[in-house]
């Protein structure tokens, strides 16, 4: 009966055959366990055990042994170290590893029921925790940098900002009164007296302003203004009615008096009188826009 | 004495450095390393030991509602056991809460072995261990140490200082020895050997 399993003729990829053939070829280590499909073997023998009426026990028996020590050869073949490991062992040595690994279990067991008793215990202990206690540090992705160019860096940006200067946009005008007292206290001393020669020394703007000091004297009557041509030097003269002897400074005469024309100015000479409002005419009002229109001209060419 | 109401450290000549390691551990939400005191205080560490010992023995159960212990290798404070009802009626312990008996016989393969792989956890336990250490890795118990050696080495896992913490370790060596936990193999394999001889008779 026995015979019956070594004679199953295999049909393989690898080998075309009887059974017991195939054995000795792979214990002779002519034929590598590797390439042997135990399955093929294993439904060849099943379908020839069909093909039988009844069952042969012990045919069974040896087929599994034999294939049971083919699948060990091919598992030693894939699995060179753990059959090592296993290779030489004798039933007693094979029991003792047998124990060895179950005790190691029994006592990982143990330890994880060590672990639950104390985490039993701990219900108790409560403790802060960070969002990521452990988590490994992060690596900034950084670009190498020295402490000392930081420092610099910082240094530069914690340092004030210049202020801003504000000069420009204060236009400081001395005030037009200095210059009415100015030529208030002149016209007391002289009646008449150059405007450019005056303000001769003066920075343009103090000329400007003294300019509209003279024509405010001028509107209110306590001057007349005349000039030989355009651009020639405007004289300044008090009209002589005009003038209290005494006027308080800072005050201009309550009520001017225009006076004549100045009997020295040369003809075709602009010449500046009264006040429009005490002439009647409409050509006093002519005349004095036209003065103003050279008084305009004669700061202008002065500023150029 | 020492029972009276918890006072600020006063009169002892490590006052000063005492309340500083104190603010220093409120404010760490893990336990501090003895180093990493010296490193802040800028202290010498026999100074901070002593500090440590008065702070230790100001917070301690029964005197006051922090407690202050060494664990994972460090000091941290924690909530008094007295006070750990009321703590748990505000807080969730999400660490520890639900730790299958998988995940515990895992965390001990790896407390006591690590670092070690799955493929040697799963020949310890007799099945695999991958959703175990999964579930370990997530809580933060276990953590990643290096790869087998070789190429393509399975990652192994070692046991965090959170774990520790958890079970209020000082550190892993507080474990219990594994000799002391039983698993004789000498036992077993007289086991084992009585029942195969039982079978052959």
């Amino acid at each position: 009966m026995a015979t019956d399993v070594r004679d199953l003729d295999l049909d393989l990829d690898a080998f075309e055959g009887p059974f017991d053939l195939l054995l000795t070829l792979v214990l002779k280590d002519q034929l590598r366990p590797a390439e042997i499909d135990v399955a093929e073997i294993v439904v060849a023998f099943v379908e020839r055990l069909s093909a039988r009426a009844d069952l042969d026990l012990d045919a069974c028996g040896e087929f599994l042994v034999l294939v049971a020590a083919l699948l060990e050869l091919k598992a030693r073949y894939l699995f060179p170290e753990e059959g090592e490991e296993l290779a030489d062992l004798e039933p007693e040595e094979a029991a003792a590893e047998l124990a060895r690994r179950l005790a190691e279990y029994r006592r990982m067991k143990a330890a994880a029921a060590w672990l639950g008793e104390q985490l039993a215990d701990s219900r108790g202990r409560f403790f802060r925790l960070g969002p990521a206690p452990l988590a490994p540090k992060v690596e900034r992705q950084l670009a190498p940098q020295r402490a000392d160019d930081l420092v610099a860096t910082l240094r530069g940006l914690a340092v004030e900002p210049p202020k801003v200067s504000l000069s420009h946009m204060a236009l400081r005008f001395p005030p037009v009164s200095q210059f009415l007292e100015r030529f208030r206290a002149v016209l007391r001393r002289r009646r008449v007296f150059d405007f450019d020669g005056e303000v001769a020394g003066l920075s343009r703007v103090e000329q400007a302003v003294a300019f509209l000091a003279l024509l405010e004297l001028r509107k209110t009557g306590e001057i007349a203004l005349s000039q030989a041509s355009p651009f020639a030097p405007i004289r300044v003269t008090r009209p002589s009615r005009a003038w209290p002897a005494a006027a308080p400074a800072g005050q201009s005469p309550a009520s001017p008096r225009p006076d004549a024309a100045d009997a020295s100015m040369p003809s075709g000479a602009v010449q500046s009188t009264v006040p429009s409002g005490l002439d009647a005419s409409a050509a006093p009002q002519t005349r004095e826009e036209t003065e103003n229109e050279r008084m305009l001209q004669w700061t202008t060419a002065r500023s150029a | 004495m020492d029972d009276r109401p918890l006072r600020l450290i006063v009169s002892h000549p490590v006052d000063q450095l005492a309340r500083t390691v104190e603010a220093l551990l409120v404010v760490a939400a893990q336990p501090l390393l003895l180093e990493e005191l010296v490193e802040a205080t800028q202290d010498d560490s026999e100074r901070l030991e002593t500090a440590l010992s008065l702070l230790s023995d100001r917070y301690r159960e029964g005197r006051s509602g922090i407690v202050l212990e060494k664990v994972a290798g460090g000091w941290a404070f924690r909530a008094s056991r007295e006070a750990a009802d009321a703590c748990a009626r505000l807080f969730e312990r999400p660490v520890e809460r639900g730790l299958s008996q998988a995940a515990l016989e895992t965390l001990s393969i790896v407390a006591y072995l690590g670092p070690v792989s799955r493929p040697e956890i799963a020949r310890i336990r007799g099945v695999a261990a991958d959703s175990a250490v999964a579930s370990l890795v997530e809580r933060g118990l276990i953590a990643e140490a290096g790869r087998e050696s070789g190429l393509g080495g399975a990652v192994r896992y070692r046991a965090t200082a959170l774990f520790e913490r958890v079970f209020g370790l000082e550190t892993l060596a507080a474990l219990p020895r594994l000799d002391d936990l039983g698993g004789e193999p000498d036992a077993i394999r007289e086991r084992l050997l009585a029942v195969a001889e039982a079978r052959a008779s």
